[in-house]
């Protein structure tokens, strides 16, 4: 076995990866990087990130109106140190990306434009129309094209971190066109591989979305940090989950339930303006509310039979028709082109049917501020990671900005801790790739397996749907915590109908279901110890927010049986908990 | 699954290296017509047949993960609906004008080759704000490039390109999209170095614009126009290298 060695080796080529790697070479050009990605970098998940990304820039914003917009919008679970590195960071990252070339939308003096956004006092929310993430990863890839230094291997998946002495020396990695699983060995490793949406039925994100590598570093012995913590985007199609961008409330569409009536009123969330008003749409007020707050809103108007009912579940209606056709083809232009080909509507001409849909985890491995994970030489950055900024829930347009901020940190300190360290051990690394090996070998060749791949997903993602959705819980938790651990017996007998080796893309989903049922059984146990309502998590067995034992951080660590739960205490430097306040009027 | 009655067959391409495989499998697979072909695949990998191998990703038609031919045709398959064909059949194809690595998924490496040597980054010129200060560009400068920038690699064009089936060297729509997307960039100042390679053998004057690239194009990118544009920006670059020095202009 001959293994490949590299100084810095980065796990995932989204928006994360690919400024860690251009990172590493602003610190120190003579580093050489690596990044595998199961992906072409450019169909990274970053590229449907649709509305913005957030930073202040305008004279009429400050530093602490975004860090107050984003710990209120966490519940006070943001650690308050990271966010003020985020929010005072993210203005030059986001100026950087313009050098590199995205093409953000302008305004007419040639500044670039900002958009109000859900949770936002102040329009602070960059955009390249509503295909930011697209350009946004474009721009990156683009740019590290010109890094000679950087070496990738595309389409090669993450199987297993190598570690020796106590630290992350690389990884063992299969290059899917070939079937092979080779030793990558490194003096750090950076993860930034993205969430893990499609542990539920119902997501925005993208099929290569399994929290690979949270599993990676749960298995590695990192801790899961506050994984109970997911957010449910108010505005998914209904049927696909595909996403309707939270910028088509910011430039002024409206949610209306089925009695034609603008709902949100209801839930302590502000007043309605008329859509004609001046100052409509109003920041943090009504459509311009945060995210968990309206997807809850939706789940008690689906309860008093105010929602719409179709072939593919119930839901509301986003309207934007009072934009005009030209402001949509403008601004929105992405929000008409999946409504039309996906929702079956123009949005010019008619109400968009939209639900809650599964689109963030706030939670992931636990970082430090300089993206260091408890194992040396891990760093993690972007959404597997979780620093936190983003608390029991996070503001739209942060995690954009995230990827930068934090990738580039780890990109910078991995750089540091490589200048110091060498690779040990190489016996043991290679022996763990062997495991690995076989381990892959016995997957592939297990000819009495009589279970489907897509069969245990399903139960997987109804079970968390069921038990760990919007509302929740403790015999519901309870249920999907005992349904995951059976499922976890059950996925050792799965039957494979594909045999070869090369590109044997059943079998990554095969490794794909047992990253998923760690990040599965995360979920379900984090959010069973909570007991109380924090943001994303709301548990009707107890409605309120317990700051005495819960302003604490959820540690979930792998054991052989379930997952030990620790918790941490949360950084508060300037802002007290209180009360999260939206709308006027109170 | 809505009703048991109606379905629709797709035959699909296989090809397994030094496997016995090779040509077409049928499937029958249940017809519901908010389905994409896409959501047929995946109906017979979790299924009927797992072995079945293709890419996909985003299946919103932005990760330019899923183009196949579908009835001949270049297509993402995550934006190709079945109520477009059925009744008849679907005949899905890896592909044209690219080696076949395995059923569906073919060899991306010579487009990546391709991209990457037109430069696709911003060159910076004499005038970089500091690093605190962003570019002035207004509107009507972003609209000059904006369309060529939305490309997103899914290369259907280079499927659908008559000359990249008869010349596989040739660097092709999206890649001549993409220079030029950086050429007409008002912060770029790398147009010089891009139209040498432009110029070069395999560059722009390979193409007898057919026009198929903008035709398949999904994102209304119009690779033939910057193509066209291209064709006139290394003309008049030749011509004035013929009355100017390099190193003068």
């Amino acid at each position: 076995m001959h293994p490949i060695r590299h100084d810095i080796l980065i796990i995932g080529g989204g928006g994360a990866g690919l400024r860690a790697a251009i990172a590493v070479s602003q610190e120190n050009p003579d580093l050489d990087v690596a990044v595998v990605s199961k992906v072409y970098p450019m169909r990274s998940h970053t590229v449907a990130a649709e509305g913005g990304m957030a930073a202040v820039i305008k004279p009429n914003d400050s530093f602490d109106d975004h860090i107050y917009d984003t710990v209120s919008g966490s519940d006070w679970l943001a650690d308050q140190d990271a966010v003020e590195f985020f929010v005072e960071t993210a203005p030059s990252e986001l100026i950087q990306l313009e050098h590199w070339g995205c093409p953000w939308s302008r305004d007419s003096d040639g500044s670039v434009a900002v958009r109000p956004f859900g949770g936002m006092k102040i329009e602070r929310t960059w955009f390249a129309a509503d295909k930011t993430g697209f350009h946004v990863l474009h721009s990156l890839f683009q740019t590290t094209l010109k890094y000679r230094s950087l070496q990738r291997y595309d389409e090669w998946m993450a199987l297993r971190l190598l570690t020796h002495d106590g630290r992350c020396q690389g990884v063992a990695a299969m290059e899917l066109r070939t079937g092979r699983i080779i030793p990558i060995l490194a003096k750090a490793v950076i993860m930034c591989t993205g969430g893990g949406g499609r542990v539920f039925p119902f997501t925005t994100n993208a099929a290569i979305k399994t929290g690979d590598g949270m599993a990676l570093a749960y298995r590695a012995g990192v801790a899961l940090k506050d994984m109970e913590f997911v957010q449910y985007h108010p505005t998914g199609l209904p049927g696909t989950g595909i996403l309707i961008t939270e910028a088509a409330r910011g430039e002024g569409g409206i949610l209306v339930n089925n009695k034609g009536h603008r709902y949100l009123s209801d839930y302590d969330l502000g007043k309605p303006l008329p859509i004609d008003h001046d100052d409509h749409p109003k920041n943090r007020t009504m459509e311009l509310g945060p995210r968990d707050r309206l997807s809850q809103a939706f789940v008690h108007e689906q309860t008093k039979g105010n929602v719409f009912e179709g072939p593919h579940g119930t839901y509301v209606h986003l309207d934007v028709r009072h934009l005009g056709e030209s402001y949509i083809e403008k601004k929105i232009p992405f929000v008409r082109e999946l409504s039309k080909n996906y929702g079956g509507v123009d949005p010019v001409h008619e109400p968009i049917p939209v639900r809650p849909v599964v689109h963030y985890m706030m939670g992931g491995i636990d970082t430090d501020i300089g993206a260091a994970t408890t194992l040396p030489g891990l760093y993690a950055a972007g959404e597997c990671a979780c620093v936190s900024i983003n608390g029991a829930n996070r503001l739209g347009s942060n995690s954009l900005t995230e990827l930068l901020v934090f990738g580039a940190q780890a990109g910078r300190n991995a750089a540091k801790f490589a200048q110091q360290h060498d690779i040990s051990g190489e016996k043991e690394l290679l022996a763990q790739t062997q495991d690995e090996i076989d381990r892959v070998a016995g997957m592939l060749g297990n000819r009495l397996g009589d279970e489907r791949i897509a069969d245990l997903r399903n139960i997987m993602t109804s079970a968390l749907e069921e038990g760990a959705g919007i509302y929740r819980n403790e015999e519901g938790m309870q249920k999907a915590c005992s349904t995951i651990v059976e499922l976890r017996k059950r996925s050792e007998n799965l039957k494979l109908d594909d045999t070869s080796l090369s590109y044997n893309t059943e079998l990554t989903s095969a490794i794909e279901l047992d990253f998923m049922l760690d990040i599965a059984e995360t979920v379900a146990f984090s959010a069973l110890r909570r007991k109380e309502s924090r943001g994303s998590h709301q548990r009707t067995d107890f409605p309120e927010r317990d700051d005495d034992e819960f302003l604490k951080h959820s540690l979930a660590y792998k054991t052989d049986d379930e997952p030990r739960i620790e918790h941490k205490d949360v950084v508060i430097t300037n802002l007290p908990p209180a009360k999260r306040v939206y709308g006027e009027g109170k | 699954m809505t009703v048991d009655t109606d379905i629709i067959p797709l035959r699909i391409s296989r090809y397994t290296e030094g496997q016995n495989t090779d040509g077409y499998d049928e499937y029958m697979v249940p017809y519901n017509e908010d389905w994409v072909v896409l959501d047929a695949l995946n109906y017979i990998k979790d299924y009927v047949d797992g072995s079945l191998a293709y890419r996909w990703s985003c299946r919103m038609g932005v990760c330019g993960s899923c183009g196949m031919m579908i009835n001949g045709k270049p297509k993402l398959t995550c934006s190709a609906f079945l109520s477009e064909y059925y009744p008849n059949p679907i005949v899905v194809e890896p592909l044209a004008n690219f080696r076949v690595e395995r059923d569906l998924i073919v060899d991306m490496e010579e487009f990546i080759h391709k991209l990457d040597s037109v430069k696709p980054w911003l060159i910076e010129g004499d005038s970089v704000p500091p690093p605190d200060q962003e570019y002035n560009q207004t509107p009507a400068q972003l609209a000059k490039y904006k369309q060529y920038s939305m490309c997103i690699n899914c290369t259907l064009c280079y499927s659908a390109c008559p000359v990249a089936s008869n010349e596989p060297e040739f660097i092709g729509p999206a890649a001549i999209a993409l220079a030029q997307r950086y050429n007409m960039d008002s912060r770029d100042s790398g147009k010089e170095q891009r139209l040498d390679i432009l110029m070069a053998n395999d560059g722009v004057w390979d193409c007898t614009f057919v026009g198929e690239c903008s035709n398949v194009c999904p994102k209304g990118v119009d690779p033939a126009a910057a193509i066209q544009q291209a064709k006139l920006d290394s003309a008049l670059a030749y011509a004035k290298s013929l009355v100017m020095p390099k190193r003068a202009r």
